[in-house]
């Protein structure tokens, strides 16, 4: 007899953890019967986590941290036991900015963020930017590129929250410029000819945290069994997608009705890494758009927890050392240490790191040898100390 | 009166909305009022300036609304916020219901209360319906299937009516199917074989 739990998810590529180790049956193996259940809005799976009705739950990394820092509605209540994958958004601009930027000479390399948002601030505009939620990895990336590279917030650049189904209309109407969403719905947008794809968010940040798994407040304490069939489940799911082979069977997956509900063309760009940016049919690679388990992808760094909830407290007038604590204690190392040490998963022997400081792959510590991390730098070169 | 409680429905569907008004209205301690466009949402909230909030959970659109509990110069209005956790029998019971309400910070939950109650009901109706109205359509499309491979059955094997239906009925039990899921293998195999 498998114990049922029930899991959310957004229709996004990313949400691919949690359809892989059900339907390739990761959790069957671990005696577990995952139930997937999508929600319609990032604060509708929160409220169904919170309020009991969810057990864990796919979340952005910054809503947990926001929560805990007292911010948004309904307040706090949750943890985050893993993360689910690093990086997988894009940033897609209007037709006419496009023709704008092209005219001015901008050649649309898709890898270097400075020169993007160069190009993008020389129009001399203000910009009205679409994210999917107020606390998300791609409002505080945005925040964080267009603010370094001189563009003035809130009087220049304006991030607004727009569902991803609806951010292509608002584009096309005109009423943002450019929208950053995880995919497939910037693959979306260009497919239907709203707009150019100007670059994935991995350009800005290496390596940045995206999704994790998240539970309500003391349910992974209260619940070691499950907890531990659920996190091996879904890391032998990440594994099993962070092979090269196994993309296209994922991106065939995540296609379906049940999920995306979208032609598999579309779901496989970001999957493989390989990007048509316009419609015109430009391709573009993107070097590790979407990592689920390579370089510890999985383990919740503390002090990932920390940038964000740095960041939040910076742009909403927080104390920020006090918000890079609180933000901190929301990330349990302590349980994806305990659950995952005896099936062999490289654990890192520290739970912060400073980030930004890696140039290439790099060994580091772990506590039965060496771990590889993958490179981690921001865009430029800032280093940033959790302590 | 200023002692009215505003309450603005986020709705685009004139009828829900209409029914909405209507459960809530009858009360002269709250006006209600309607926004139907998802474009411009937290523009169109933050002008009308409302005390409660009503939406849908299951719309898309409630993201948008999140801004609002977070949005807060010292101009702005209290940040909104959902039902207070104070109160979690009335929060569960909402989200039960399938409505999320935002409530301006620091108004009494005695005045935010008979709101909430009205919606409630309300939004339990149209959960209701739904959940009617997906199970009907379900079974006719079921019924649809079976009909249509009691037909390739009669005319494939010179059966009766009867006798097609017997046949799919005792497959799926052989095979611990539902009838309607073996009726579509064989419509399915049927297309692609003829």
């Amino acid at each position: 007899m498998s114990d049922v739990l029930s899991a959310g998810f957004l229709p996004l590529t990313d949400a691919a953890p949690l359809v892989v180790a059900r339907e390739m049956g990761f959790a069957a193996e671990e005696g577990l019967d995952l139930q997937l259940v999508k929600a319609p809005s990032w604060s509708s799976l929160r409220d169904y986590l919170v309020l009991g009705k969810l057990e864990a739950a796919q979340m952005l990394a910054p809503v947990p941290v926001a929560g805990a820092l007292g911010l948004g509605a309904l307040g706090g209540g949750m943890e985050v036991i893993a993360a689910l994958n690093l990086s997988g958004n894009t940033t897609t601009i209007s037709n006419a900015l496009a023709a704008q930027m092209r005219e001015a000479g901008y050649d649309f390399d898709f890898t270097d963020a400075t020169a993007a948002g160069k190009a993008l601030i020389a129009l001399g505009r203000p910009l009205r930017i679409a994210v999917p939620f107020p606390f998300s990895m791609h409002a505080e990336l945005l925040y964080y590129w267009l603010e370094k590279l001189g563009l003035a917030a809130p009087q220049s650049l304006s991030v607004r929250t727009i569902p991803p189904p609806l951010m292509a209309q608002a584009m096309a109407s005109g009423e943002v410029d450019a929208i950053c969403v995880g995919e497939p719905w910037g693959s979306l947008a260009v497919e239907n000819g709203d707009g150019v794809m100007l670059l994935p968010t991995s350009a800005i940040r290496q390596s940045a945290i995206e999704k994790v798994l998240a539970v309500r407040d003391g349910w992974a304490d209260e619940n070691p069994d499950l907890t531990r069939k659920l996190l091996r489940a879904l890391w032998r799911a990440s594994i099993w997608l962070d092979q090269p082979d196994k993309r296209e069977v994922a991106a065939e997956i995540m296609a379906r009705p049940d999920y995306l509900g979208l032609p598999v063309d579309l779901v496989e760009r970001a999957l493989r890494g390989v990007f048509i940016i316009s419609p015109q049919g430009d391709l573009r690679d993107a070097q590790d758009f979407l990592v689920f388990a390579s370089g510890a992808a999985g383990f919740p760094w503390r002090s990932q927890a920390a940038w964000i909830g740095m960041r939040i407290a910076a742009r909403t007038g927080l104390d920020q050392a006090e918000a890079m604590k609180a933000a901190k204690a929301v990330f349990r190392t302590d349980i994806y240490r305990n659950h995952l040490r005896d099936v062999g998963v490289d654990l890192p022997s520290a739970s912060e790191k400073v980030e930004g400081g890696l140039d290439h792959v790099t060994e580091v510590a772990s506590e039965t040898g060496r771990v590889i991390l993958a490179p981690d730098r921001f865009f430029d070169g800032t280093v940033f100390d959790p302590e | 009166m200023p002692d009215q409680l505003s309450v603005l429905v986020v709705e685009s569907d004139r009828e829900r909305a209409l029914q909405i008004v209507d459960g809530l209205g009858g009360s002269d301690r709250f006006v209600v009022s309607v926004i139907s466009e998802s474009s411009g949402l937290a523009r169109h909230v933050a002008e009308r300036n409302p005390d409660v909030v009503l939406i849908d959970i299951e719309s898309p659109s409630r993201d948008i609304l999140e801004e609002l509990a977070t949005a807060s110069s010292p101009l702005e209005r209290p940040v909104a916020m959902f039902v207070d956790r104070s109160d979690d029998g009335l929060t569960q019971a909402a989200v039960e219901a399938g409505v999320s309400a935002y409530v301006v910070d620091g108004l009494h939950a005695h005045r935010i209360r008979p709101v909430l109650d009205a919606a409630i009901s309300r939004f339990s109706v149209f959960k209701r319906m739904r959940a009617e109205l997906e199970t009907t359509k379900r079974a006719l499309e079921e019924r649809k299937v079976i009909d249509r491979a009691k037909g390739i059955l009669m005319k494939s094997k010179g059966m009766s009516e009867e006798e097609a239906y017997a046949m799919l009925r005792k497959t799926a039990m052989d095979r611990g199917r539902r009838v309607s899921d073996v009726a579509e293998a064989l419509v399915t195999a049927a297309g692609l074989l003829s």
